[in-house]
């Protein structure tokens, strides 16, 4: 009989459990956006991913010693998310969290909740879980009530995981789970707990990934050892849309070590038993000369390479209105380079195919994805494909996680029985991941005699941010197999979460707003999705217009953006950050030090995020440096402040390094930022001296996706206080010390 | 052929050809899952290890020029039980995101402190410059080494 690890560990951990019953999943839908559920609504009166998994047992088991599992779709990317979903199941469980054990995306365990992307992991796991586990509680309640003879309110809990009654009568959920099954579906409004009797959530509770991570423990895909586990590498030119010319198959295939060349039309890898072995064999194919197979990488700059391609004009907003007569028109162009997600690890993926099962290990954001480009990519049946997350470094969006897992699935399919794991290169991972698209925005923006924003128009230019995979035609190693597959065709992610158009429509209060997404499909350099997506570029345009429109008319920032803002949640984090960063005192510009701001609600649905910078400037050279940034968030309740902290702490220093030196570079015939040396990213000697993070307190809210919500408003703030510090203002990215310099003039 | 190391305060020999490179023979050969391959061209620190002392990027370090001398690693400080004391500094700094830069920024922070007890917080900047962090973690990176030196500088920079 044929066994996959997916059973063996389905079997052992069904065995473990009082609860488990028939597998717990519904039926998916392939359709997935980032973001979106990974299943089509069957109960969409229920809240976030219970729509589409509605059964409790398939989000929580409890075993008859009160272990308890909560299962999620969503992977850990660094962001703290399996702390946070722990402390949420467990408050409204109500036991410790230490008692609960998280099992991440897994095809074979978890529900499908689509990508792990855009912020979205609370409000669709988080809610789920939840609820799931209010459901839970309630149900433990009514059957322990039934087992002691008494009505359900005499009964509580009281974070020690058992039911008490009166008269010191408890229960534990382990004793009352083993005779309840949770294989039903949740209800919809079962009462949650008083945030006011909150336990864990709303705590700092430590991550429960850090000490393995800090003590070298196993955490990463890439530290994942198999018995007989080979050392694959894989052969291509520099970067995308180039190949190797002829490289020496045969030569390297003899050398002492290397078990095999897997060759599959263009897709070449060497395996060997040692990964110093398999990395040398591979510098020794690439010797070979390459060339260019797509058509030349254009040498201009990011708005004649967009405008000369043929894009769609999508109309975002198109709101007419007041008759205020404009007295001042300000019109503005501002642009952003090809960035690159820039992980730390190369990306890297485990693949096992036994007795004719693929297992796949891989740190992608879109787990049933990888499953789903797998069996199409190996003609394989898509239950004998079992995809697990497993962590990697830090990806920010598409990085190589998708192509790497293809890749080390095709390999182990040359080679079954031998576990195999890959990892690319350092130029590798520059050169062939998905970058984040090259946009610029175009702004005009029209203010009355009342200093009253009367008109707004705002066109943006994008290269899809949205080329995920879920077929074979998705991954690079689906384009080089014969027959190759074909690449779909790119689609923009509709508003309102947008893609390029993320965050073009601004939150103020305008009366008349134009919005049009210029949607270019084609890609001279391969784009997908990076953290806050259009958000980065159309925060950056926005907020630095406001700065402009305010200078023009003589007045605050701060009091114009208020001024045009009736949603009190933005007022609220702009004010204090305001309070906090000392605003109305701020050092004004003086040729060297200079503060901004900039606000937004992450796509006017997640979290409020308003940052405020100051920086001081050389005007010797154009250096800068940002001294200190302070940022106010509210991101619905918050589950863990320390962790949101740390994400917004992270997004202000990604976005300094994005914003102030970050830009692709390229020959005609292939990229030539392939490492550190020629795609710089932000150090320890330029980091702010101080960031501060402030958080609203919303008890009870719902939880608003916080990851990603600091990348906009922190490039705008930069930009706007090196605006302020040297009069001049910097609308092309990267903000680098060459432009100050240029802009300073001679001193 | 067989080599003998130094590692973590054990004699281990290694099968291995002296010119690859000490990571690859910490990760495969012994097993030690700290070091990190993150470029392997000595310009981001993902696989920073003490060699005699020093930080050194394992990853340019061929096995030949190691010889006999002392290689710690992260592993050779604490554990998950036991964590040292700047371990234990990085997790209530809760200083890491992804992490997967961590284990290097401990091992430089480590040869830091051990050669200057009490550095200043420029010190500790210019010292921790070689390694890259792309989450963004660097104001708790510092945080921790600053808590671990017990160093008069320590100042809280963000809400707890
Ligand atoms: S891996 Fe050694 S410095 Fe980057
Ligand atoms: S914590 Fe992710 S790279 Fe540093």
């Amino acid at each position: 009989m044929k066994r996959s690890a997916s059973q063996l560990n389905r079997r052992a951990f069904l065995g473990a459990g009082a609860l488990t019953v028939a597998f717990a999943m519904a039926p998916r839908a392939l359709a997935q956006l980032p973001g979106a559920s990974g299943g089509t609504a069957v109960r969409p009166d229920l809240p976030g991913d219970l729509k589409s998994t509605p059964m409790l047992d398939a989000w929580i088991r409890i075993d008859a010693k009160s272990a308890i599992t909560v299962f999620t779709g969503k992977a850990e990317l660094g962001q703290g998310i399996k702390t946070a979903l722990i402390q949420v199941a467990a408050e409204e469980l109500d036991v410790d969290p230490g008692t609960i054990t998280l099992v991440t995306a897994d095809t074979a365990r978890t529900p499908d909740e689509g990508l792990t992307a855009a912020s979205h992991s609370m409000q669709d796991s988080g809610t789920a879980i939840m609820n799931a586990a209010a459901n839970v509680r309630m149900l433990l309640t009514n059957a322990a009530a039934r087992t002691m003879n008494v009505a359900p309110e005499t009964l509580s809990t009281s974070g020690d995981g058992q039911i008490h009654g009166a008269g010191g009568k408890r229960l534990s959920y382990g004793e009352i789970a083993a005779s309840l099954s949770l294989h039903v579906e949740a209800q919809p409004n079962v009462p949650l707990r008083d945030p006011a009797s909150y336990r864990t959530i709303g705590t700092s509770w430590p991550r429960v990934d850090i000490p393995a991570k800090v003590t070298g423990g196993e955490a990463y895909v890439q530290d994942l050892r198999l018995p007989g586990m080979l050392h694959a590498r894989i052969l291509r030119g520099p970067s995308s849309g180039t190949r190797l010319k002829n490289p020496p198959i045969d030569a390297v295939a003899k050398m002492s070590g290397v078990v095999k060349i897997v060759q599959n039309g263009a897709f070449l890898a060497v395996v060997a038993e040692e990964e110093w072995t398999a990395i040398t064999a591979m510098r020794a194919l690439q010797a070979a000369p390459f060339e260019r197979t797509a058509p030349p990488l254009p040498q201009t700059g990011v708005v004649e390479t967009l405008t000369r391609l043929p894009s769609r004009p999508i109309t975002v907003l198109d709101a007419a209105g007041g008759t205020a007569v404009p007295v001042r028109t300000i019109k503005a162009r501002y642009t952003r380079p090809w960035l690159a997600h820039g992980s730390i690890g190369p990306s890297c993926a485990v693949a096992w195919f036994k007795n004719g099962e693929m297992t796949i290990w891989s740190h992608s954001q879109g787990i049933f994805d990888v499953r789903r480009v797998a069996a199409d990519l190996l003609g394989l049946d898509i239950e004998n494909v079992h995809a697990i997350h497993a962590e990697g470094a830090g990806c920010y969006g598409q990085n190589g996680a998708d192509d790497v897992a293809a890749d080390a699935a095709l390999i182990a399919h040359e080679l079954e029985g031998h576990p195999i794991r890959l990892q690319w290169m350092r130029e590798q991972e520059f050169g062939w991941e998905p970058l984040g698209p090259g946009m610029f925005v175009d702004l005009e923006a029209a203010m009355d005699d009342q200093n009253r924003i009367v008109a707004w128009r705002h066109d943006v230019w994008s290269t899809p941010h949205n080329t995920r995979p879920n077929t074979a035609g998705g991954v690079l190693a689906g384009w080089e197999v014969t027959p190759p597959f074909k690449a779909p065709e790119p689609q923009p992610i509709p508003m309102p979460e947008g893609g390029g158009d993320r965050n073009s429509n601004p939150l103020y209060a305008l009366p008349a707003m134009n919005v049009v997404y210029h949607f270019v499909p084609e890609m001279p350099m391969r784009t997908s999705a990076m953290r806050s997506l259009g958000g980065h570029m159309n925060i950056f345009a926005i907020e630095q217009l406001f700065d402009e429109l305010a200078a023009s008319a003589g007045i605050d920032p701060l009091d114009l953006r208020l001024a045009h803002m009736t949603d009190q949640r933005a007022r609220d984090v702009m004010t204090l950050a305001a309070e906090r960063f000392g605003w109305s005192a701020r050092p004004r510009g003086d040729g060297r030090r200079g503060c901004g701001m900039g606000f937004a609600q992450y796509k006017n649905l997640e979290a409020y995020c308003a940052v405020m910078m100051e920086v001081e400037v050389e005007r010797e050279t154009g250096d800068y440096r940002v001294k200190r940034a302070v940022a106010a968030v509210d991101c619905g309740q918050a589950v863990n402040p320390n962790a949101v902290a740390n994400q917004i702490e992270g997004a202000i220093i990604q976005a300094i390094s994005w914003t102030s030196r970050e830009m692709v570079t390229t020959k005609p015939t292939h990229l030539t930022s392939f490492d550190w040396g020629s795609y710089p990213i932000l150090r320890f000697s330029s980091v702010p001296d101080a960031i501060e993070v402030h958080i609203v307190d919303r008890p009870g809210m719902p939880f608003l996706g916080t990851a990603e919500a600091g990348q906009g408003p922190a490039g705008a703030a930069l930009a706007n206080a090196l605006a302020a510090a040297i009069g001049v203002r910097l609308r092309d990215m990267p903000l680098t010390p060459v432009k100050v310099k240029a802009a300073i003039g001679v001193i | 052929m067989t080599l003998t190391l130094n590692v973590n305060g054990q004699t281990r020999s290694v099968e291995a050809d002296p010119a690859t490179p000490l990571l690859y023979v910490l990760r495969n050969g012994l097993g030690l899952s700290g070091p990190k391959y993150g470029c392997g061209l000595g310009q981001c620190g993902a696989c920073t290890v003490q060699l005699d002392g020093e930080a050194v990027f394992s990853c340019l370090t061929p096995l030949a020029v190691v010889g006999e001398r002392p290689v710690v690693t992260v592993e050779g400080l604490g554990t998950g039980e036991a964590p040292s004391v700047l371990q234990k500094a990085f997790i209530y700094e809760q200083a890491a995101q992804c992490g997967y830069c961590i284990a290097g920024m401990i091992m430089r922070a480590q040869a830091l402190l051990d050669a200057n007890p009490s550095p200043s917080d420029a010190e500790i900047r210019a010292h921790m410059e070689p390694n890259l962090c792309r989450c963004g973690t660097h104001m708790r990176i510092l945080r921790a080494v600053r808590r671990a030196a017990g160093s008069k500088n320590a100042e809280t920079e963000a809400v707890r």
